[in-house]
């Protein structure tokens, strides 16, 4: 029981997945300028991210480490993740489409967050179990929802502050996102 | 076929991502299958015969949600914007008589007015703002509020909350890169010919 919650934990705060690891900085510089479509691509992607890595150790374990294969796990859960992103948007659309409409575009967009080939492969490199795969990946789905949705609350706040000029935009985003980065290495040592 | 396999390192690895490839491909196919979506086509018609002001005035969030209304056995008579016009299309499309604008959402203005706000009056309350279905006023609270009038589709709606009165409905003036041909009205017998004619020959196609 402590494992799974040591596991949490260290996704979602010590290793977060984008500030500690910098892997998905295109969705978290992309998709943060609203508070409600962070919300929203954070749900996506945990969904997601929480069955890749579920699907992604299933294929590693069953069928290419019987085949010794291992050197082709990019390239398999590549299609893994292609193939769950898919089916995830069309049973959502089916079942939900309240939800569908909610997500939108983003649903598509998470087959290119690096985020969850990243998540994949380290599960691999790490030799975890089964539950040990499904909780990594929910805690660093967890993690990038949270810091998606805390930068998304502090650009908004900056789209209406008064930015000196050379700093507006996207670059005062990157500097804020530098500085939520050194916060974030003040959580290392706490597992 | 295991100890062929790994006895070819090559012939595996094809083996295990055409096999992978398959299985999705054939997963993917079967969920395309069972999770089709059967869009309304009828709602999408009708959504493109109404005037997309997204006024509320027929007492529906906009006019997506007035075109399901409108499938689902709503009155056809309730879009002041859109007029008889409107009306006459929607009844045309479902094969229905064409009744008259209800009153009760609002008359039909002949001239289409945009609104301008009073710039010097303006308190900036920022309720116009909140009221606009269009997004088409810009401004803050406590700045001066204006109008982008290429984005106003005057429906109204912004006049009421104003609490100093300093929005006007002003008539759109035709001017040279504004102006249109009038559209030709189709000679009413005509019209009664082929209605008739077409009833008669969907009557017979259903008989």
């Amino acid at each position: 029981m402590t494992e799974f919650f040591v596991i949490l934990i260290s996704t979602i705060l010590v290793n977060n997945i984008v500030l500690v690891q910098f892997l998905g900085l295109c969705p978290f510089m992309g998709v943060s300028n609203k508070l409600e479509t962070a919300i929203g691509m954070g749900g996506a992607t945990t969904f997601v991210l929480t069955l890749a890595a579920i699907s992604g150790y299933l294929v590693n374990t069953y069928i290419l480490a019987p085949l010794g294969l291992e050197y082709l796990k990019t390239i398999a859960f590549i299609l893994v993740i292609a193939v769950v992103v898919q089916f995830t948007k069309m049973f959502i659309e089916k079942t939900s489409p309240l939800l569908y409409r909610v997500l939108g575009v983003f649903l598509p967009l998470i087959t290119t967050n690096c985020a969850v080939l990243g998540v994949a492969l380290q599960n691999t490199a790490k030799a975890h179990t089964f539950l040990q795969s499904s909780l990594y990946g929910f805690g660093a789905a967890l993690g990038f929802s949270l810091v998606l949705v805390l930068f998304s609350a502090m650009r908004e706040r900056l789209a209406v502050a008064d930015v000196p000029v050379p700093f507006k935009g996207a670059a005062i985003g990157m500097i804020t996102a530098g500085l939520m980065s050194l916060a974030f290495m003040g959580f290392s040592g706490l597992v | 076929m295991i100890d062929f396999l790994l006895q070819h390192p090559i012939l595996s690895a094809l083996f295990a991502l055409v096999v992978l490839a398959l299985a999705f491909g054939a997963l993917l196919g079967f969920a395309a299958v069972q999770f089709k979506v059967e869009g309304d086509p009828i709602v999408e018609q009708i959504d493109n015969l109404l005037p997309q002001t997204q006024c509320g005035q027929c007492g529906y969030p906009g006019c997506s949600p007035y075109a399901q209304a409108i499938s689902e056995g709503d009155a056809i008579n309730k879009c002041p914007p859109g007029g008889q016009s409107t009306i006459n299309a929607i009844a045309d499309l479902l094969d229905v008589e064409a009744p008259t604008l209800d009153e009760e959402h609002g008359e039909e203005s002949d001239v289409k007015t945009v609104a301008v706000i009073r710039e010097d009056e303006c308190i900036g309350c920022t309720k116009c703002i909140q009221a606009c279905p269009m997004d088409a006023i810009l401004g803050a609270a406590k700045q001066m509020h204006t109008v982008i009038a290429d984005e106003c589709t005057g429906c109204d709606l912004c006049v009421e909350p104003c609490p100093v009165d300093c929005i006007d409905m002003i008539p759109v003036e035709t001017t040279v890169t504004s102006w249109k041909w009038n559209t030709p009205q189709p000679s009413q017998i005509q019209i009664a010919d082929l209605i008739a004619s077409d009833r008669q020959t969907s009557m017979e196609g259903a008989a």
